[in-house]
């Protein structure tokens, strides 16, 4: 279980159904970690501001979260957090490792619209 | 006339939310400004066992914790926010954000923390995240049964560089010196271990691959040969510099770019104090940026009310 004030996903169906009910979706799979708080943290900011985007959180180490890790846009992935995007159901961008608030912020911007 | 904060504290690490708790329970109008997000190094620490009166918490839950308390007493804060502008010499001192707002207040504290210092070379930003970590106990499983660099020569790079050993076949320590600076058990443990080797009086100055990180370029420093070293993975741990670049010309420095103060947490600027890792001490622990955040609150209370009681008098 994840200790941050986002909602977290529990299983992949949680997930696909999310993410098919949602048309802008935010997840950040992760550990408490150092790589991973920062992130939390932009998203948990975020979510106060972007209204139009659904912001989750997914554990890492949960089996569930395989439906994240074999994910093909994340082949080749080699640190935490695995950070994904979706649009209308579909993984529009993921991003691997700690990521700043603007390199997050031009990610939504870019994906999701401003 | 606009509104002027008794204090505005620019940092939101243990040592900002602890000098905004005290100055606002204080009842002194105390407003935060943060460029990241809320807790500083605080939260990159995933537990946290020798702070007194805690029995072991994570460096996160702590952060929450302090950033309630400090709301809870009336504190504003104010992350994720761009300084681009600041005038501190003035009575008033005052910070311009990028979307052109204006805060003012009659005392400044800076607490502005530190961050972890990267290679900033050719390739970094490309690998991060695929190939490229700064935590080994975060990403460390990701290289099983792979070839890695570790660079640094301190405690964290040789500790790091051992725990690595559970995952990968081979480390290659590159360090910029011809000694370590960890601590003799630790470098003991590193030279002990078969899987690890060393590349002395180096530096890394590129790295390359396609989708993933393949190989390093490594120049020895003496002779300033360059050469390419393969590696999958490149774990970089080179210490913390602090966040002050925005401060250089405007408060007192050393070559290291930390904050002078006195024991009272004064700045050589009149009503501008500073606290936490950015400022020249030994030590960077929770405990002592908590320390500082504290008596930075209460020298720049006691300055406030004389100011403003000068001011009063004045007009």
């Amino acid at each position: 279980m994840l200790q941050t004030a986002l909602q977290e996903i529990e299983t992949a169906a949680e997930l696909k159904k999310i993410i098919s009910e949602n048309e802008n979706v935010m997840v950040c799979c992760g550990r408490m970690g150092p790589m991973c708080i920062p992130v939390y943290e932009a998203m948990e900011e975020l979510e106060e501001d972007r209204e139009d985007v659904k912001f989750f959180t997914m554990a890492f180490d949960s089996p569930e979260a395989n439906i994240i890790r074999e994910d093909p846009s994340c082949l080749g992935f080699m640190g935490l957090p695995f950070t994904m995007y979706y649009k209308k159901g579909e993984v529009a961008h993921a991003t691997s490792s700690i990521q700043s608030m603007e390199k997050i912020k031009a990610v939504l911007n870019d994906k999701f619209g401003k | 006339m606009d509104e002027v904060f008794d204090v505005m504290i620019l940092g939101a690490g243990a040592a900002g939310l602890t000098a905004g708790i005290y100055t606002s329970r204080a009842k002194f109008s105390t407003l935060i400004l943060n460029e990241g997000p809320i807790g500083g190094q605080m939260v990159l620490t995933n537990e946290v066992a020798n702070y007194p009166g805690v029995e072991k918490t994570t460096g996160y839950a702590m952060a929450g914790i302090m950033k309630k308390q400090a709301k809870e007493f009336g504190c504003k804060i104010k992350s994720n926010v761009k300084i681009t502008e600041y005038d501190l010499g003035e009575k008033v001192k005052s910070v311009t954000l990028e979307d052109g707002r204006v805060f003012k207040a009659w005392s400044v504290i800076l607490a502005p923390g530190g961050k972890s210092r990267t290679l900033n070379i050719p390739g970094e930003d490309k690998f991060r995240g695929s190939g490229i970590s700064y935590c080994a106990t975060c990403d460390g499983e990701f290289f099983t049964g792979k070839e890695i660099v570790v660079v640094g020569g301190g405690n964290s790079a040789l500790e790091e560089a051992v725990a690595l050993t559970k995952y990968v076949t081979k480390v290659t320590v590159v360090h910029q010196f011809d000694h370590f600076q960890a601590f003799e058990h630790a470098v003991r443990e590193a030279q002990s271990n078969p899987k690890i080797e060393f590349i002395m009086e180096s530096t890394l100055t590129e790295f390359t691959g396609n989708e993933s990180l393949e190989r390093v370029t490594i120049k020895n420093i003496p002779t300033e040969e360059t050469y390419q070293y393969p590696a999958q993975g490149t774990f970089i741990f080179i210490g913390y510099s602090p966040n002050t670049s925005a401060f250089k010309g405007i408060v007192e420095m050393n070559e290291r770019e930390e904050i002078i103060t006195n024991s009272e947490m004064q700045t050589n600027l009149p009503g501008v104090f500073a606290a936490g890792d950015s400022i020249v001490k030994r030590y960077r622990q929770i405990t002592t940026a908590v320390a500082d955040g504290t008596i930075a609150a209460l020298t720049a209370a006691e300055y406030v009310a004389k100011t403003k009681k000068e001011e009063l008098v004045l007009n």
